[in-house]
């Protein structure tokens, strides 16, 4: 149940099952290899790794995360018994750390799939049909994206109450409600760039269907984009759903959010607990340089003017690669070759116009 | 129209990035510009022209660097400027004020949030700065007239302006600080032919009110008729040819120069089929053996593939060069390419005031076909 | 300024919506949040604030969902927004205005300041790109990574507890008594550091971060190779860049600010500083319903509020938005 994995499959630009009209020219996207740029790969193992850890910690826990051990006044310290030490109830935070993805995950990928599955609904509906019902549509996208997520997410948590909020179906779909608007804006701009392509058009005139031209044109074109927007969505969700456990809206036990709200109400920080709340922020912030490092590789992909700016740096050492590295605005720098003739050029002949340098 | 030199660019050589991938833009480029004369620098896209003129003001984006050459400028009192060797201080005070630059798209090259009036006087205020606010304002006023542009436009933005109007208002923004040197880069390139042929007017205009020299890039051949004293055509970042504009138009003595020449469709007279040139322009990280035009050149031979031509002389005059070993007395010269070379005094045709009746300045080298006009886009 | 007019349109349609989320919720989800409230302190409701629970939540009524519609939005008009059962049933609105200048302060300068920071740094790192500033590009990727609370967390272990360099929490010394004061004022400004260090710190990066990459595109145009070309100094040069790469940050202020100040809520939190965030967590743990109503009004209002001026600012910044006649 790898998340970093189904992106990969997800983005072989797989037709869809069962529609190619006889005679209509199908035109599709050659399938989108994964860029090979280090910040990709690095942010897909890292999620790979925590979907790994998810899914093996509840079954390789030395306790069980509830067990309450010796009789302390106040949390204990790393030991050979306890790796990462004890709450102040004395339970194992190492326990707790190994429980704390698996609801975690479970819930993000109900709201990554929810919430995809609106955006592209709404996206490609407000993208497609235009006129009124894309005004429609787009503003209610805007309405979700600009209402700030917290404050919602806390009525309807509240009000939803503690029993409620352990049907994990539940707030999965709570969640999916505050995240669907960005990839609803994305989807709608790249259909309405398709919409107005050549082969589309020669479809739309032949006469075919609407929902053929949508289901056989349209969303075969649009798969990397719902893969990056599940993907971004699903880490949407870890961010909030941890936030929620912190404030204590869902179910803190067992959530990595869980146990920072436990150390937060027991003081952590002010007393020096560090082994309780420095290992569920850092793994939530190791996710989160996931979804950055994925950020900004997709962006260097798209935009080739970053990725030579990042990449200057690293293609190698000596004075002639910082020059260049190093140039400044409006000042082209002179790299002569010791003989004056440039790098790699074939021989001169001695004719009468030479350049300054050669004899 | 003086002789004295002004900008002078001796072998200058450019390439993007470094190492075996390098792409070499600009191989052993020379060029001179005379004081007060406009120098057409012609070309394909891709042929190097305008990275040769970046290159020679130090204005060449990353990755662009100067592997070779000198350039050098002149100044009124006999000064002299190594412009690859000189520090930014030095830059920053020639630029604007001896040489200035009007690039292809004004929408592009004109600041999109800054008013016309703040464009027109921020030169002056870094290189002026004893000017008040007031005296830079009629400067601007003064500019604007010059391109026949009402004043009200000074608190205009960009975008307000037509296509037409923002040429203009970087012409007149090039000459706020009266340089030597105007570089144009495709100057006319993307406005509408009328228009085009409106602002080329009016650059003669201030050209002969100022005196100053321009160096003018296109890929259009056709408008340096108009325009030119002089006309350097490059290939592949190469310089292949060198005359005075009208004995390039009436005897082109490199096989590229006649290829480009019978690409234009004549508009009056019978009909004459276009013959262009076969093939494409070479890849620049992998440039041909020899001389770099021998693949699509009609009269290639075998010292072509293997030494690249100079850029040298062609008969007893030094302003006509030409790159082809065809005039160096290897073989005969084909007929095209040595048609008789103009009088002396019909070079001087497009100096300001006197222009030629038309039908001698549109006559063409090949003899055979009727007057070529200024036809269509090379 | 029809611009304009369409974004207020739509910033009055939005809270339209958000007032009428509020109405609904408590009416859609099961259960009676009154009998909760009730169950959870007997013997300390009088029946008047009984009736105005009914009235607040849509509970033992007859009245159709339409006219309490109407009534609760007559009362929203009017600044009424309920009663608060974990502050003594004192009104929302009464409580909301004390933690409000609190959070507004904070959250407003230190959001200003992450944003100029920010912009500045990404510009700069752009115009020096391939130099040694492009390794704190990592350094900022950690802190926008970090979810706001770990990072409040971080920062009153290291600063407050180990160095001992600021208060720990709250927003001025307990006793202290609110007045313009130079010592009160101070005191203010000490105990906002750590939580402003921390909101800046974790929002910052998204602006260098946009910046850099729109300032290398731009960069490339060629009104700033003529700004170059016309010998301008430095400074200049880069401004006139800068000025044209910052306007999309402007429009992404708007999507934003929901972010940052959801963090800056949280951030709060750790640091127990009286301010909108801590009444947050406060009427969570208390199941006090209207309170955390009136706080999502309330605080969505204030976010559209920045959205607007964000615009205004974009269309100053921008005359291409302008529409002259």
């Amino acid at each position: 149940m790898a998340v970093g994995i189904g992106a990969e499959q997800v983005t072989g630009g797989q037709p869809a099952p069962g529609i190619a009209p006889p005679g209509t020219q199908r035109r599709r996207q050659r399938p989108l290899r994964l860029p090979r740029s280090p910040k990709i790969i690095a942010g897909l193992a890292i999620l790979a790794f925590f979907a790994l850890w998810s899914v093996v910690g509840p079954l390789v826990r030395p306790y069980s995360p509830d067990q309450v051990f010796a009789n302390a006044t106040s949390p204990l310290a790393p030991s050979g018994a306890h790796w990462l030490g004890t709450t102040q109830a004395q339970q194992d935070v190492f326990s707790q750390m190994l429980v704390g993805g698996g609801d975690m995950l479970l819930v993000s990928l109900i709201a990554g799939v929810i919430a995809t599955a609106l955006s592209v609904v709404i996206g490609v509906s407000a993208g497609y049909l235009g006129g009124l019902t894309d005004e429609l549509l787009s503003m209610l996208a805007n309405i979700f994206l600009v209402m700030p997520a917290l404050p919602l997410l806390v009525i309807l948590f509240g009000f939803l109450g503690k029993t409620g909020s352990n049907d994990l179906f539940l707030v999965g779909l709570i969640i999916s409600v505050t995240g669907w608007g960005w990839g609803a804006r994305v989807l709608r701009a790249q259909t309405l760039s398709l919409r107005n392509r050549d082969y589309v058009d020669s479809a739309r005139i032949i006469g075919e269907r609407r929902s053929r031209i949508i289901f056989a044109e349209i969303l075969p074109n649009l798969t990397p984009i719902v893969a990056s927007s599940f993907l971004f969505t699903v880490l949407y969700a870890v961010g909030t759903y941890t936030a929620m456990a912190f404030l204590g809206l869902v179910n803190p036990n067992w959530s990595w959010g869980g146990i920072l709200y436990y150390a937060a109400g027991d003081n952590a920080a002010v007393s020096g607990y560090w082994w309780w709340y420095i290992p569920p922020g850092l793994a939530v912030a190791l996710l989160g340089t996931a979804l950055v490092l994925l950020n900004f590789g997709i962006d260097e992909f798209i935009n080739p003017r970053l990725r030579a700016a990042g990449m200057a740096r690293r293609s190698g050492a000596g004075r002639r690669d910082r020059n260049l590295r190093s140039q400044q605005f409006g000042l082209t720098p002179v790299i002569r070759t010791v003989s004056g003739t440039p790098l790699d050029s074939p021989p001169e002949p001695q004719g009468i116009a030479t350049h300054g340098g050669l004899a | 129209m003086s002789r004295q030199p002004l900008l002078e660019i001796s072998g200058l050589c450019a390439d993007y990035g470094q190492g075996p991938a390098a792409v070499h833009a600009v191989t052993d480029a020379s060029l001179v510009l005379h004081r007060g004369e406009v120098l057409g620098l012609a070309g394909e896209s891709g042929s190097g022209k305008s990275t040769l003129a970046m290159a020679a003001t130090r204005l060449l984006r990353p990755p662009g660097v100067i592997t070779g050459g000198e350039v050098r400028l002149f100044g009124a009192d006999g000064s002299v400027l190594d412009m690859l060797e000189a520090d930014y201080a030095i830059l920053r005070v020639l630029r604007w004020s001896q040489i200035s630059l009007v690039l292809q798209s004004a929408m592009n090259a004109l600041n999109p949030v800054l008013t016309i009036r703040a464009q027109l006087t921020d030169a002056l205020a870094a290189h002026e700065p004893h000017l008040s606010r007031k005296q830079r304002h009629a400067r601007a006023v003064e500019l604007l007239d010059l391109v026949g542009i009402s004043s009200d436009r000074l608190t205009s933005h960009p975008h307000e302006l037509s296509g037409g109007m923002r040429q203009r208002v970087m012409i007149a923004m090039a000459l706020a600080l009266r340089p030597q040197v105007v570089i144009m880069d495709e100057p006319t390139t993307a406005l509408d032919v009328v228009t085009q042929r409106e602002i080329l007017e009016e650059l003669k205009d201030l050209r002969d009110q100022f005196g100053f020299a321009i160096l003018f890039i296109t890929h259009d051949l056709s408008l340096l008729i108009e325009i030119a004293d002089s006309i350097a055509v490059m290939y592949a970042g190469r310089l292949v040819e060198r005359a005075p504009a009208n004995a390039l138009f009436r005897a082109p003595r490199h096989p590229y120069t006649l290829g480009l020449l019978s690409s234009f469709p004549p508009l009056h007279g019978p009909r004459a089929p276009i013959s262009g040139i076969p093939g494409s322009p070479p890849d620049l990280r992998a440039l041909p053996s020899g001389c770099v035009f021998h693949p699509r050149c009609q009269f290639a031979f075998d010292r072509c593939t293997v030494d690249t031509p100079p850029l040298s002389a062609v008969g007893a005059r030094t302003d006509r060069l030409a790159a082809c070993w065809l005039q160096h007395g290897d073989k005969p010269v084909p007929a095209e390419l040595a048609a008789t070379e103009p009088a002396e005094t019909e070079l001087a045709a497009n100096v300001s005031g006197s222009h030629p009746p038309e039908a001698d300045l549109y006559t063409p080298a090949l003899g055979t076909e009727e007057p070529v006009q200024q036809g269509s886009t090379a | 300024m029809r611009v304009i007019a369409r974004r207020l349109f739509f910033y009055l349609v939005t809270a339209v919506i958000a007032i009428s989320l509020d109405f609904l919720i408590p009416r859609l989800i099961p259960g009676n949040p009154v009998e909760a409230i009730l169950a959870k302190m007997p013997g300390q409701v009088t029946p008047a604030v009984i009736h105005a629970l009914d009235v607040q939540f849509g509970v033992n009524t007859s009245a159709s969902l339409w006219t309490q519609y109407v009534h609760y939005w007559s009362n929203v008009v009017h600044g009424n927004l309920g009663v608060s059962v974990g502050n003594g049933f004192a009104p929302v609105s009464t409580v909301i205005r004390g933690a409000l200048p609190y959070t507004l302060g904070l959250i407003g300068v230190a959001t200003v300041i992450s944003f100029v920071l920010g912009t500045a740094i990404g510009a700069i790192v752009a115009w020096k790109r391939g130099s040694r500033l492009d390794s704190l590009l990592p350094v900022v990727t950690f802190f926008q990574a970090a979810p706001y609370f770990f990072l409040a967390f971080l920062a009153l272990a290291l600063f407050a507890i180990k160095l001992g360099w600021f208060p720990s929490g709250r927003a001025a010394q307990i006793g202290d008594f609110p007045a313009f004061t130079w010592t009160y004022i101070s005191d203010v400004l000490d105990h906002a550091v750590l939580p402003g260090l921390t909101i800046v710190l974790a929002s910052a990066a998204g602006w260098i971060v946009g910046m850099r990459n729109v300032m290398l595109t731009t960069m490339d145009e060629d009104y700033v190779l003529i700004a170059a070309a016309k010998g301008l100094a430095k400074p200049r040069v880069i401004w006139y860049a800068a000025r044209n790469a910052i306007l999309p940050s402007v429009s992404g202020f708007a999507l934003a600010i929901g972010f940052i100040v959801s963090g800056s809520l949280l951030t709060e939190i750790v640091f127990s500083y009286p301010g909108l965030g801590s009444l947050l967590v406060q009427a969570v743990s208390d199941d006090d319903y209207a309170l955390m109503q009136g706080l999502f009004l309330i605080i969505t209002f204030a976010v559209l509020a920045a959205n607007l001026i964000a615009d205004f600012v974009y269309v100053f910044l921008d005359p291409r938005t302008r529409q002259e006649a």
